[in-house]
């Protein structure tokens, strides 16, 4: 009844291509903006700050920069976390090296010296495709982790690697209580996402979509299929390292080599697996379900074992969530391959139907 | 008709392209005039869809020789070929299937678009005039072609018909000088190949596009091709207007011989 | 130069190990053109079904058969409950739910069997072999070579088993054209589970193998890790090319990580051991970037 778009007539080209042309998802956007800028600093307490909503969207930027490279340019890649860890280990450099250097500065730098990297790594997607290409990207995961371990000049010569942060000043202000360090990530996240949606939506999309759906089309048509993928490489990895910065400066403090490890990256492919492949709206949702999951399991299984009155030690429970991460990455492939955004979607358009099913 | 046939903007010379040991193309040479509809005939197998990619660079031949426009080449490049005004259907439909129809369609003018990626990312001016500069002329493609109502829908999902119609129109989105089209009624029934006839025509009538076709119903081919080449085993055995095509004793042979 | 060999025979017999789980990755991509990522779980899960039998008291015979019961099982399931509802899906997405499938497994084996690191003695001794010490010096591990040995009489055991039985030859049609084999009547899907018994049967192998030289572990799971740059050198679809690049990622991985290191020490001062964990994938992409059909296969137009 009230989610409709009838008698919201598109007058001209320009209303057609907003990116939400139907007005209620405009009001609905704005309310999250309201919530997520206003209302949630005021309420949330410091364990969801930074148990939960600093991860959540420091994943999904991640979740995002993955999507960009996966989901919208096709090609398949097991090493964002290694990217992160550029970025983390870049923004961690300026910052230490450079005398006053602002963070913003150092996080976009963070993000260029992730991208120079993606860019490398991406070379060989001029010449191999598909599993190859995804089997490639393993080395720059396996590569950039050891480099980061072995040269002590990366982590200004602490000892395996490990850096622990200094604090953050923005503009002479300090972001160092949660909430403040939340709205930090936020601010960051949000552009980022709308320079992505924005990215998807024009010509630079539609190039990586094209060579993604069928590449020797898309060169037809005069595509360049280099540029394009090497952009995509780039621009994807940009966000994995600025994400990746956030996640040592914003969320952990202190981080080490290994905490960028393989496993980092699956989760991350995870989430848009989850989310949607190809979805911006996906990467938050899947970042969500992902990090929320072992929350969820971590509180039901020790409930489910009182009730059936079986004793789960640590290691069961933790065996339990392996298996029910392998089991539901199976389950979204195969009952909706495009994720928790095309529910979404569903949801919508059921809803617009409403109260008439048909 | 109205339209004046022109000199040749297109000439292959011995062209030879050969896959291993397969030798799909054999010193085949023929021309294309400005404004006309060339078809390329042959049975399965001829090196018909080969010709194609050769012409717009997808094959590189190990022989030959292409004149565009007065220029001589050894093989065409995909990028130089799309640059120069080809564009091209595929025979076994090559859209982006994950696609709308409208972003399909605006992929086929890519090249025409100059904002650069940061531009779109903060939705500059002029990756924003552009976006709705080109979206008028796309919308006179999907007009011409009567597919306003699937503007939206992922090519994916529609029916095989409605995709042939979508290929031909991300082609006539870039606004080619010359259309290639591989096969773009296979498969239709007999209105929708009626209704593909009447776009190709169109185009070639009001646009004054020049059109290389491959067609497997002669009907069709006798009916709107100015020109006919006839290839059978990757060799030319028949060149000429359709008259002379039809009477052609080799080209009759080779069609007996392998009845379709 | 002793020092060399020693080092170059070390790594091509654990190079033939790593030809054996990607042995498993190829047998699997041939018939159904499935990248199992979840190899190396599978690999876990047989090496822990068998000492899970072995600890239950059974001979080693009887839990081998006992394993590779267990591992047809896991193969009839994964077609039924995974690959028969996928097959419209595009490979890359395949290949996403044998990740999912390799957590699956990563949890469900040490939930059947405990999760401690098992030892396992399958009567194979690790000494150096004495002829060769003697009269070349080199250190040449008894076990190793026994393994490798081993490894070796599968691969020509499958070799034959393609050749010459009904089955192995159903097998090849179906890795030839999917299509063709369809038409002719030959059931894709039963093909499907069988192939994944028969990879089940090599990782079974190859997991008594690594199992028994360095305990049953969790770890066992990297072999896939090893494996991966062997596909791309040899190519997913050739046996010879899994062999081959074994032989050649064994080899100089071990050299790399020998001769390496120290040259590093020299320039940047500091400690660059394992190496070995990135150098084959380096090598595999350098490898590609020159000859990017890999050792063994032809190269390909797409065809439009
Ligand atoms: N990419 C390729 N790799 C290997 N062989 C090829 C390739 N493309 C075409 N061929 C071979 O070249 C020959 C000509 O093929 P082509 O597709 O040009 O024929 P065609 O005339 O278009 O036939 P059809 O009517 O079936 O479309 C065939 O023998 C085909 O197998
Ligand atoms: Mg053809």
């Amino acid at each position: 009844m009230f989610y409709r778009e009838t008698g919201q007539f598109k007058t001209s080209y320009a209303a057609d291509q907003q990116i939400f042309p139907i007005r209620q998802d405009r009001i609905g956007i704005m309310l999250l903006l309201v919530v997520a800028f206003v209302v949630v600093p005021l309420v949330a307490s410091n364990y969801w700050f930074n148990a939960i909503l600093i991860p959540f969207l420091i994943f999904s930027l991640a979740a995002l920069g993955l999507n960009i490279l996966t989901g919208y340019a096709g090609q398949l890649s097991l090493g964002s976390a290694a990217f992160m860890a550029v970025g983390a280990y870049a923004a961690y450099n300026f910052q230490v090296r450079v005398e006053g250097m602002p963070i913003l500065a150092s996080f976009v730098l963070a993000g260029l010296t992730a991208a120079g990297v993606g860019i490398l790594f991406g070379l060989p997607s001029l010449r191999i495709k598909g599993f190859y290409l995804a089997v490639a990207t393993l080395a720059a995961q396996f590569f950039i982790v050891w480099c980061l371990t072995k040269f002590p000049y990366l982590s200004n010569n602490s000892s395996s690697g490990v850096i622990s942060v200094p604090g953050i000043e923005v503009f002479g202000m300090k972001f160092d209580a949660p909430q403040e360090r939340y709205l930090l990530v936020l601010a960051i996240v949000a552009l980022l996402a709308l320079a992505a949606k924005n990215m998807v939506r024009s010509t630079t999309g539609r190039a990586w979509m094209a060579v993604r759906d069928m590449d020797v089309a898309a060169e037809v048509i005069g595509i360049r299929l280099m540029c394009t993928k090497l952009l995509a490489f780039a621009v994807s990895s940009f966000y994995c390292g600025v994400a990746g910065a956030l996640y040592a400066f914003c969320y952990l403090g202190s981080v080490e080599p290994d905490g960028f490890s393989l496993d980092l990256s699956f989760k991350i492919l995870f989430m848009i697996i989850v989310g949607g492949v190809g979805s911006v709206l996906g990467s938050f949702l899947g970042a969500a379900f992902i990090l929320l999951l072992p929350i969820f399991l971590d509180i039901f299984l020790p409930w489910l074992s009182g009730v059936l009155q079986l004793p789960f030690d640590g290691a069961t429970v933790s065996h339990i969530q392996l298996m029910v991460f392998g089991a539901l990455i199976m389950f979204f492939l195969i009952v909706e391959p495009h994720g928790l955004a095309r529910l979404w979607q569903i949801g919508k358009e059921k809803l617009r139907l409403w109260p008439f099913p048909h | 008709m109205a339209r004046q046939i022109g000199g040749v903007i297109l000439d292959l010379k011995n062209i030879s392209l050969r896959f291993g040991g397969v030798k799909a193309l054999t010193d085949i040479s023929f021309d294309v005039r400005e404004h006309e509809i060339r078809a390329i005939i042959g049975p399965n197998g001829a090196g018909k869809s080969s010709m194609l990619n050769v012409i717009n660079g997808v094959y590189r031949p190990q022989e030959g020789e292409i004149i565009f426009r007065g220029e001589h080449r050894r093989d065409m490049d995909t990028h130089a070929a799309a640059e120069a005004g080809i564009a091209r259907t595929f025979q076994n439909i090559a859209l982006f299937k994950g696609m709308t129809v409208l972003d399909n369609l605006m992929a086929g003018r890519n090249l025409k678009m100059k904002a650069n990626f940061l531009q779109h990312a903060f939705w500059w001016g002029p990756a924003k005039r552009e976006e709705l500069a080109h979206r008028r002329k796309v919308e006179e493609v999907i007009d011409f072609l009567d597919i306003e109502h699937i503007r939206k829908t992922p090519v994916g999902r529609l029916p095989y018909g409605l995709q042939k119609r979508v290929e031909l129109g991300r082609a006539l989105a870039a606004e080619p000088q010359i259309l290639l089209l591989d096969e773009p009624m296979a498969g239709m029934n007999v209105e929708e190949k009626q209704d593909m006839c009447r776009f190709i025509l169109d185009v070639n009538d009001q646009l004054g596009t020049t059109i290389v076709l491959i067609e497997h119903d002669m009907g069709v081919v006798m009916d709107i091709s100015d020109r006919v080449v006839v290839l059978d085993y990757g060799k030319k055995i028949g060149d000429g207007v359709p008259d002379e095509v039809k009477s052609n004793p080799e080209v009759i042979a080779a069609y007996l011989g392998t009845q379709h | 130069m002793q020092f060399f060999f020693e080092v170059l025979i070390g790594g091509l017999l654990s190079g033939i190990m790593y030809s054996l789980v990607a042995l498993g990755f190829v047998l699997i991509y041939k018939a159904s053109g499935v990248f199992n990522f979840a190899q190396g779980a599978m690999v876990y899960f047989a090496a822990l079904s068998l000492v899970g039998c072995l600890e239950k008291g059974a001979p080693l015979w009887l839990a081998f058969i006992l394993a590779f019961v267990i591992m047809t099982l896991l193969g009839i399931a994964t077609e039924k409950f995974v690959l028969r509802k996928m097959v419209n899906q595009s490979p890359i997405a395949l290949f996403m739910a044998t990740i999912g499938l390799a957590f699956f497994i990563e949890g469900l084996a040490p939930m059947l069997w405990g999760n401690q690191v098992w030892p396992l003695d399958i009567g194979l001794v690790d000494e150096p072999i004495g002829w060769i010490l003697d009269r070349y010096n080199i250190v040449v591990s008894s076990f190793d070579l026994t393994a490798a040995g081993l490894a070796m009489a599968l691969v020509a055991g499958l070799a034959l088993f393609f050749q010459y039985t009904r089955v192995g030859r159903a097998l090849r049609a179906v890795a030839d054209d999917h299509q063709a084999a369809l038409s002719i009547g030959i059931p894709l899907q039963h093909i499907w589970a069988l192939v994944w018994a028969v990879a089940g049967f090599v990782a079974l192998v190859a997991g008594m193998l690594w199992g028994s030289r360095n305990g049953v572990q969790y770890a066992l799971t990297f072999t896939a890790l090893k494996a991966l740059p062997v596909l791309i050198l040899g190519g997913f679809t050739s046996v010879p090319g899994a062999i081959v690049g074994g032989l050649i990622i064994g080899a100089s991985e071990k050299l790399a990580e020998i001769y390496i290191p120290p040259v590093l020490t020299d320039i940047f001062g500091g400690n660059f051991g394992g190496i070995e964990n990135w150098f084959p994938y380096v090598l595999a992409l350098l490898f590609l970037l020159v000859r990017p059909e890999g050792l063994f296969g032809e190269r390909h137009i797409d065809r439009v």
